[in-house]
Order: structure tokens, then C-alpha cells, then sequence
């Protein structure tokens, strides 16, 4: 079922809420994305509760409640530029009207980007390699342990590789790591060429019949070419190993992180196609916003989100429920 | 890229505005619409924007129109002065104690750059101010944060107090600060573990150590690239703390970083430095009209307006764009448009001036050699007068005299000619409010642009092309 369906459903009292699986880490999960529902959704219903006529101001409010959930500039923009046409063409005025505008055009624009949603799977008796990458500090080497964590528990052969020789002790958190989730850690000298550390562990995983290998890169700023182009070479060095990976490049974006994640998605997939983005410390912030902008701006899927410091604090992460779910919010409190 | 629209659509606000006596209440309104955006694409806190442009907005209705300003440059001066003021002020540098060891407690969010940040700051005081210090590994939650830290102690060759992880970080700090008296060390960094602000375990820790340790400084470190949220973190790291400064971390990126501002607002501390690197000497002061300007997203843009007021001539302008429109524009003035150029200083620092220029991927790598500009000049110069006016009689006999007199390859000297011609016929075409083909103008690359932003320039003073050249001199949206 679509998600236009299903908030149509929604708006006509159809069909309830599917409910959602009850287990730990999703109960973790729901009450991190709560805080950024309620506090969307009831900053929206104050704002139609203010209002008596839909005017400049009217729209400013509605551009800094979508601004202040890091929705996103562009998208906001392009909501409530959207909304003014409408609202003048529909001569949209009740409360009612204009809620169900901005509920449609925010459901266009997601809806705007057929998108690929899979999520990350690991390949039948052949080894997955999963590549991340991101700036300094957003989470890439506990998003692995964490990770690697839940491959171990599904019973998978996992290998890590200590791709960060820049950063001090790097090598040596991944290695605590390691051990922390009973995975053999790959690792070079500090200092030394990452792409040698990625082609070793990659041979080594092959030797190993490994079922999944995950490569740590050290962490470095989109606007930085020659680290960039450090992030090639490294892929083309595993491609020698193994031609078709890596089958996933997961660009770890730290949530809190303003407009800078967006330029940060697009240069990291200029160079890397990466293919999924981890949403780290979701546990911090109550805003989620940037996954429209995300989804809308470059069509990369989040299929991951951090929501704490401990290996089980990884949730895979699907889109469609957690914009229905902003959304079905919104709309109970209109009917 | 909204990044490059926005800066352009401050200018075309701008330049809509034509010069008169004061600011109208009309005037502020037009403006402000476009820099409250500019400020929330910035990442500043959407509250924080609203008090700001109501205050600015009030300071600036009724202002005087300076000298060589239209309103809207005046308005853009005046949240540029008001963002420099509102960052400024407050104590610079380190406090320290007057009874040695000066105590610094470095907090703030999980990744956002403590601990490097730390071992900057103890090697530029050590370079600086001659202090010994110590650093004190208080992080005892994070896989291997003490061995960072002691890694960064090694290559600093600065020493590295720790217990291990076994020991409660107040316990470890306060025996750090006991063990740099004794070794007669007189700061001492701690560096503690990242932490979310609304985690009161956590938070109530960091209370702990300040109560037992007495910190001379605590000093928020944020990454300048962070969102909204920068205000909910720095109000209750403050709240909590009475922090003393704070440190932007990660400038070195791409990002505006408003949250500078929002920081800044929120708490009323001052920033003290900002990280600018991964290398240990990459820390430097806070500028708060660097900060304002790289918010505002407009480069310096409003210095280079009034540079090049002061240094174009206005008449020589004029000329040229008569020029043009008659199709009379010949070498002495391609030399005279270099000239125009090179008045306005280095081209490193005028490029930098340029919004969005200081964005390109690689433009640090860039090298402009501003011995370019003088070998075209010396080229041009061994023409003659009627070459120089007439450049389609220069033969290949002549081309090589040129070559040999000037000292310059003759590749060089067909280069220049051709560059010219291309221009010329661009040039014939633009003035005619064709525009395509403008980007090869002045040649490729960030060479070309200052040349067409110099051409631009002078064509506003001269009043032609007003509208269409505001588009193309906005660097092009990249994919
Ligand atoms: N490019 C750049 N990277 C920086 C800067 N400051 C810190 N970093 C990097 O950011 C990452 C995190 O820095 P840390 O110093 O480990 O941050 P922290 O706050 O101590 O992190 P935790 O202890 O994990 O909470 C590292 O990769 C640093 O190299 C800076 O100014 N520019
Ligand atoms: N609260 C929270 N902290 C996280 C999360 N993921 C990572 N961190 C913390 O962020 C900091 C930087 O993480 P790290 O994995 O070293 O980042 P890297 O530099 O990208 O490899 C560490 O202190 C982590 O414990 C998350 O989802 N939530
Ligand atoms: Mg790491
Ligand atoms: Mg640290």
C-alpha cells in the first residue's frame, strides 16, 4: 500500500494504525522519533490555533516550525512557496483547508522521488563488503560495532577492517570493538596507507569465507580532494579482490548536523555512489527532518539510525513508516 | 544549490534598491525577507533569527544611506556590523590562574572534537604563552579515548595524566591536577567524554568534576556544523555548567556556520577559538567579522563592493562600456580591465571574497599566480599603438617580435590574442543582451571569474546589463 493510501486511509478513519513490531530496540526507536513527531506536530497544531488568517506571518511560522525540525531549507522552502500558490489558487482559508494543502505537498515532494528502499542485505554464501564513510565525529566506527554486532547475533562470519590509520587511536577503538562483538578486527600501521589495510582485509575475508566485511575510513570533510579521492583509491583497491564491491558505501551522517548534511550527501555520492546513509545520534535530538531533505534532495535511503552509544543501539531504519508516522500525527489532530 | 540562490537573491535585493537619502521602512522590509533566509539556511536558530532581524530591523529604518552605498548596501552593513558585534566582545585568549595550575574543562556533544581540540590548545599555549602543560584523560566511557589522548600527548611530547578506566572521571581528575603540581605543570587540560546534553546522568557528572577540580575555563566545543540544535545544546551546557567559552570545531569544511550565532546568543559566552584542521596546529582566534560575513554567506562581499568603489575608476568604467557597445574595445583596454583588477589587491584574498567561491572543492589548491596578469601586460606592452588598437593586423612576423620583445613564448602571445578576440566577440554579443558563452570570457577557471566579476563591476557603475549579469555571476549550481 502506498503511503498516499495510507494517509487517506488516515484522514477517512478507514483503517487503523498498522501497529508496530514491540520489541526492545523498536520501543528505543519509537520513543526517539516520538520527540520529534510530538514536537512537530504540536508546534503545527499551535500554529493553527494562532492563526485567523492564512498571511505573510502565517507562512514565516510555518517556514521556522519546518526550519527548526532541520526539514530542510530547500524543502521548506519549496513547501511553503508551494503552500502560497495553493492557498491563493484553492482560496484555501479554513483551519481544515490548509492543513490537508500542507499535508498533500509534503506528501508530493516524498512521493516525488521513486527511490530504491532496499535495505541492506547480505549476499547468499559470498561475502558482503560494506563500506562507510562521513566527516570527523559522526559515528562511523561505533555505527560498525554496532553493525557487526547485529550480523553476529544472525549467526554471520564478520571481519572489520581498521581503515582509519590517520585519526589517534582509531586503530585501536575498532580493536576494543572487536573484541567487545567477537569480530576479527584487520589493521595496519597508524599512519599507513588505508587502501593496503582495505586490500588485506578483503583478501582476508575471502580466505576466510567471511559473510560479511565492513571497512572503517577515517573521517574527513567532503571539501578535502585529495581525502577524497583517498576514498577511490580505496575502492578501487577492494575492487581487485572482488570486482563487484563494495555491495554497500553507507555514509554515516550525525543528526544534529544543520544544512552541511545535505552538501555532505552529495559530494560523498559524487565520489563513492554511496548507497545508504546511517542516521547517528538520534537519541540526542528530536529532529529527524533531514531524512526528507535527504530522501527528496539525492534519493539516498536512510537504512540505518544510532540511537545510542551500545552495540544494540542500531535500528534499520524504513522511511515510509516514519514519514507516515510524522504525518499520521498530524492528521489525527486535524479530524 | 540554494547556498549560491540565496547570495544571489541578497544581491538582486540589494541592487533593486536605488541609491537615496535614508533607509525606508520599505527598504528594511525588502531586505530583511532575504536575510532572515540567509541566516536559517545558515543554521542559525530560528529564534535566534527572528530576535535579530526585529532588532536590526528597527536599527535600521530611518539609518543614513552612506556615501557610495544604495540602501541595500547599507542595510546588508548593518546586519554585518550587528552580526560582528553580536559574536565579539568578551574576554579573549585564556584566563589564567593566579595560582598556577590554570585548570581547563573541555565538554560538549559525542564526535564534536574535545579531546583533538584539547591537544591543540595545549601546544599553542605552550608555543604561545611558554606554559608546561598536562592533559588529563577523563573520557573513560569511549573505546580507546585515552589512548587518543595519549597518542596526541606523544606527538606533542606534552604528558598524559590517566588511571585507566576503571577509576570515576572525577576521581581521575582530580588526582591529574595534584600530579601537575607536583611536576610543576601550570595548565591542565581535562578532557572529558562526549556527552548529549539531556542525558542528567551524564550531565550531573561533568558538575561533579567542575565542584571537585575549580575550572578555570570551561570551554563548549561545537562542531560548526551543527543545526538547530546548537541552541538547545549550548543553553543547557550553560544552564548546567556556566561555561566560560566556547570552541568551533571543523570550520576547515564548507559549512556557513550559523551556529556561531545561535550559540553565541543563547549563552551570551564568548567563542574563543575555532579548529580549523585535523593537524595539531590547525586552531586559530575567533574573527567575529570573518564568522559574520562567512554566516551572511555574501564572502566579503560588502569589502569588496567598497574596494572596488574606492579603486575603479569610475570614468575609466564608463568609457569601457561605451566602449563595448560601440564594438571599439581594443588590447589598451583588456590591460586597463587587468589593471581594474589587480587594484583591488592579491587575487588570492579577492577570490576569497567572492561568495560561494570558498566552497569549490580544490579552490585551496588553486594556485593564482599573479605574475599572470603581469606577462599579459608585458605582452600587450611590446605592442605598438596601432597593434594595440587594431589588434586584427597582428601577423605571425609580428607575433614573434611581440614574443621575442616581451620575453614570452610565442604560445603565449597567440593565447592572449585569441583570449582577447573571444572576448571581444563576447563582449559585442553581451552588450547586444546575448549572454551565453559568458563563462569563457576571461578564460576558465577562478581567473576567468574574477576577470568577468571585475567586467561586472565596472558594467554596474556603468549601469548596463543591470539584470541578466546577476545571474551568471553567481558561480553555477554544481550538478
Ligand atoms: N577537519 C577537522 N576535523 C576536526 C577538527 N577538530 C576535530 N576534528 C576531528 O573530529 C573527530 C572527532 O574529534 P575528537 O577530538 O575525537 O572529538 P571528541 O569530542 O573528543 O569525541 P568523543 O570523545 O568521541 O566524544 C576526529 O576525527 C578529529 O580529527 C577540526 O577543526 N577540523
Ligand atoms: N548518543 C550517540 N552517540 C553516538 C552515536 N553513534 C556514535 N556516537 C558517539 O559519537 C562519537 C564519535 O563516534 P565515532 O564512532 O568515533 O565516530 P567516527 O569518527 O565517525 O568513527 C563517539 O563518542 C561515539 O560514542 C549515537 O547514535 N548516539
Ligand atoms: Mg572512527
Ligand atoms: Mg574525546
Amino acid at each position: 500500500m502506498g503511503l498516499f493510501d495510507k494517509i487517506k486511509q488516515a484522514f477517512t478513519g478507514e483503517k487503523k494504525e498498522e501497529p508496530i513490531q514491540q520489541d526492545e530496540v523498536a520501543e528505543k526507536y519509537e520513543k526517539g522519533l516520538e520527540k520529534t513527531r510530538s514536537s512537530f506536530s504540536e508546534k503545527m497544531n499551535a500554529l493553527f490555533a494562532n492563526f485567523r488568517k492564512v498571511d505573510e506571518d502565517f507562512f514565516e511560522e510555518l517556514e521556522e516550525i519546518l526550519i527548526g525540525a532541520d526539514v530542510g531549507f530547500d524543502v521548506t522552502m519549496e513547501i511553503t512557496d508551494a503552500l502560497r500558490q495553493e492557498v491563493k489558487l484553492k482560496n484555501a482559508k479554513s483551519q481544515n483547508e490548509v492543513q490537508q494543502v500542507i499535508i498533500e505537498k509534503m506528501v508530493e515532494i516524498y512521493e516525488e522521488n521513486e527511490i530504491d528502499e532496499q535495505p541492506v542485505q547480505l549476499k547468499k554464501n559470498e561475502l558482503t563488503v560494506i563500506l562507510f564513510v562521513g566527516v570527523n565525529g559522526v559515528g562511523k566506527t561505533t555505527s560498525i560495532a554496532k553493525l557487526a554486532h547485529q550480523y553476529k547475533s544472525d549467526g554471520k562470519k564478520v571481519l572489520l577492517a581498521a581503515g582509519d590509520t590517520f585519526r589517534a587511536g582509531a586503530i585501536e577503538q575498532l580493536k576494543i570493538w572487536g573484541e567487545r562483538v567477537h569480530a576479527e578486527v584487520i589493521t595496519g600501521k597508524e599512519g599507513g596507507d588505508p587502501a593496503s589495510v582495505a586490500f588485506d582485509a578483503v583478501k582476508k575475508a575471502k580466505e576466510e569465507q567471511a559473510d560479511v566485511l565492513l571497512i572503517d575510513t577515517a573521517g574527513r570533510l567532503q571539501n578535502k580532494i585529495n581525502l577524497m579521492k583517498e576514498l577511490e583509491k580505496i575502492k578501487r583497491v577492494i575492487q581487485k579482490e572482488v570486482p563487484d564491491a563494495p555491495h554497500e558505501v553507507l555514509l554515516v551522517l550525525d543528526a544534529t548536523t544543520g544544512q552541511n548534511a545535505l552538501i555532505q550527501a552529495r559530494q560523498f555520492k559524487e565520489t563513492t555512489d554511496v548507497t545508504g546513509i546511517v542516521l547517528t545520534k538520534l537519541d540526542g535530538t528530536a529532529k529527524g527532518g533531514i531524512v526528507l531533505a535527504i530522501r527528496n534532495e539525492l534519493g539516498i535511503p536512510v537504512k540505518f539510525v544510532g540511537l545510542g552509544e551500545s552495540m544494540d543501539d542500531l535500528k534499520a531504519f524504513d522511511s515510509t513508516d516514519y514519514i507516515y508516522g510524522l504525518f499520521s500525527e498530524l492528521i489525527k489532530e486535524t479530524i | 544549490m540554494a547556498f549560491e540562490g540565496l547570495t544571489e537573491r541578497l544581491q538582486n535585493a540589494m541592487t533593486k534598491l536605488r541609491r537615496k537619502g535614508k533607509v525606508s521602512e520599505a527598504d528594511v522590509k525588502e531586505m530583511m525577507r532575504e536575510v532572515r533566509l540567509a541566516l536559517l539556511e545558515a543554521d542559525v536558530n530560528f529564534k535566534v533569527v527572528k530576535d535579530f532581524v526585529k532588532k536590526v530591523s528597527e536599527r535600521a529604518v530611518g539609518s543614513e544611506v552612506l556615501e557610495n552605498l544604495n540602501p541595500g548596501q547599507q542595510i546588508i552593513k548593518i546586519v554585518n556590523d550587528e552580526l560582528t558585534d553580536l559574536m565579539g566582545g568578551g574576554k579573549e585568549g585564556i584566563e589564567f590562574s593566579p595560582k598556577p595550575p590554570t585548570v581547563i574543562m573541555m565538554v560538549g556533544l559525542q564526535g564534536a572534537g574535545k579531546t583533538t581540540t584539547a591537544g591543540k590548545l595545549a601546544n599553542y599555549l605552550r608555543e604561545k604563552d611558554h606554559k608546561r602543560p598536562m592533559m588529563v584523560a577523563a573520557d573513560i566511557y569511549r573505546p580507546a579515548a585515552i589512548e587518543q589522548l595519549q597518542t596526541l600527548g606523544e606527538q606533542l611530547n606534552i604528558p598524559v595524566f590517566s588511571m585507566g578506566d576503571q577509576v570515576s572521571p572525577i576521581e581521575i581528575a582530580e588526582k591529574g591536577i595534584e600530579q601537575a603540581k607536583n611536576e610543576g605543570r601550570d595548565v591542565v587540560f581535562i578532557d572529558t567524554a562526549g556527552r548529549l546534553q539531556i542525558d542528567e546522568t551524564l550531565m550531573a557528572e561533568l558538575s561533579e568534576i567542575k565542584a571537585a577540580t575549580q575550572p578555570n575555563e570551561i570551554f563548549l566545543v561545537v562542531d560548526a556544523m551543527t543545526g538547530q540544535e546548537a541552541a538547545n545544546v549550548a543553553k543547557s551546557f550553560n544552564e548546567q555548567l556556566d561555561i566560560t567559552g566556547v570552541v568551533l570545531t571543523k570550520l576547515d569544511g564548507d559549512t556557513r556556520g550559523g551556529a556561531a550565532l545561535s550559540i553565541r546568543a543563547v549563552t551570551g559566552k564568548p567563542i574563543k577559538f575555532v579548529g580549523q584542521g585535523e593537524k595539531l596546529d590547525a586552531i586559530d582566534a575567533f574573527y567575529p567579522d570573518r564568522m559574520a560575513s562567512r554566516i551572511l554567506g555574501m564572502g566579503d562581499m560588502l569589502t569588496l563592493i567598497e574596494k572596488a568603489q574606492q579603486d575603479v575608476d569610475e570614468k575609466k568604467a564608463e568609457e569601457m562600456a561605451e566602449k563595448i557597445r560601440e564594438n571599439t574595445f581594443d588590447l589598451n583596454d583588456f590591460i586597463d580591465q587587468m589593471d581594474q583588477v589587480n587594484k583591488m589587491g592579491p587575487l588570492e584574498d579577492i577570490i576569497k571574497m567572492i561568495p560561494g567561491m570558498n566552497n569549490i572543492p580544490g579552490l585551496d589548491q588553486i594556485q593564482v599566480d599573479p605574475k599572470d596578469t603581469a606577462r599579459m601586460k608585458a605582452i600587450v606592452l611590446s605592442m605598438t599603438g596601432a597593434e594595440r588598437e587594431n589588434p586584427d593586423i597582428l601577423s605571425q612576423s609580428r607575433r614573434k617580435r611581440i614574443a621575442k620583445g616581451s620575453g614570452r613564448p610565442l604560445v603565449e602571445v597567440n593565447r592572449l590574442i585569441k583570449q582577447f578576440n573571444e572576448s571581444k566577440k563576447m563582449m559585442n554579443q553581451m552588450s547586444k543582451g546575448n549572454l551565453s558563452g559568458m563563462d569563457n570570457l576571461f578564460g576558465k577557471g577562478a581567473k576567468g571569474k574574477l576577470g568577468k566579476m571585475a567586467f561586472n563591476q565596472m558594467n554596474k557603475k556603468a549601469g548596463i546589463n543591470k539584470k541578466k549579469k546577476k545571474k551568471k555571476m553567481v558561480r553555477k549550481k554544481k550538478k
